[in-house]
């Protein structure tokens, strides 16, 4: 499932909802990310994520198939959030759930590093010196290779 | 044909959206940037590395050899930076 909101997410209410009833499920993986501010002179006091609406959900269907086609999960969500943030505030919340950790896991890990790269969304920073576009990390690209075929 | 500019494409060009005619000597990505360029000013510089430049044509991401038809949807943005 896939859900691109404005609104703030509640992992256990999220995660609660993506097993109920299902009880093949054996373990769950998760992960969040959050608004940063990595210190230093230039003090990230909020961000703004722009995206793709259309193009947003539809790379984020993709992926989940793609997942799916790659893992035997019973669930999977992605909750990817827009707008304005402050430091601590959740971003992104991806979870997987199969019979087996060990696929919950290596999905999990896949779908974060896939959005990264391939889901149409824009951050840009409010800093003392103003606001500025965050550039795309190198480390980013090769994260995603990992999961080449 | 429809146009759309994300993140700092769309500050740069100033504007969001717009529709275009396209030259009909324009048949693919690369010709479109290229006219684009051509249009000067904020074009001119906002589109003046392409490296760091990726287009979408009706969602999905294409390469400069992709071709164009009137309908398309064409979406112009930098590198997504999202997770």
């Amino acid at each position: 499932m896939i859900r691109v909101q404005r609104e703030d997410f509640d992992l256990g209410a999220e995660l609660e909802r993506l097993t109920a009833g299902d009880h093949r499920i054996g373990g769950v993986a998760s992960f969040i990310g959050l608004v940063r501010d990595m210190g230093g002179a230039d003090q990230v006091s909020a961000l703004t994520l722009e995206h793709y609406p259309g193009m947003t959900e539809r790379k984020l269907a993709e992926i989940e198939t793609e997942a799916h086609r790659r893992w035997p999960l019973d669930a999977v969500l992605i909750v990817h959030r827009y707008g304005r943030l402050e430091p601590g505030d959740r971003i992104v919340l991806v979870a997987t759930a199969s019979p087996h950790r060990e696929a919950a896991l290596a999905a999990c890990h896949f779908l974060i590093d896939w959005l990264k790269t391939d889901a149409p969304f824009w951050k840009s920073e409010e800093t003392p010196s103003g606001k500025r576009w965050v550039e795309t990390r190198a480390e980013d690209e090769a994260a995603r290779e990992r999961w080449s075929d | 044909m429809k146009l759309l500019y994300f993140a700092w494409l769309r500050a740069r060009i100033g504007c969001a959206e717009e529709e275009v005619d396209l030259p009909p000597q324009i048949r693919d990505v690369a010709g479109l940037l290229t006219w684009l360029q051509s249009r000067g000013g904020r074009y001119a510089e906002a589109l003046q590395d392409l490296s760091v430049v990726r287009v979408a044509v009706n969602q999905d991401y294409v390469g400069g050899e992709h071709p164009l038809q009137g309908g398309d949807e064409v979406a112009i943005f930098p590198p997504v930076t999202g997770g």
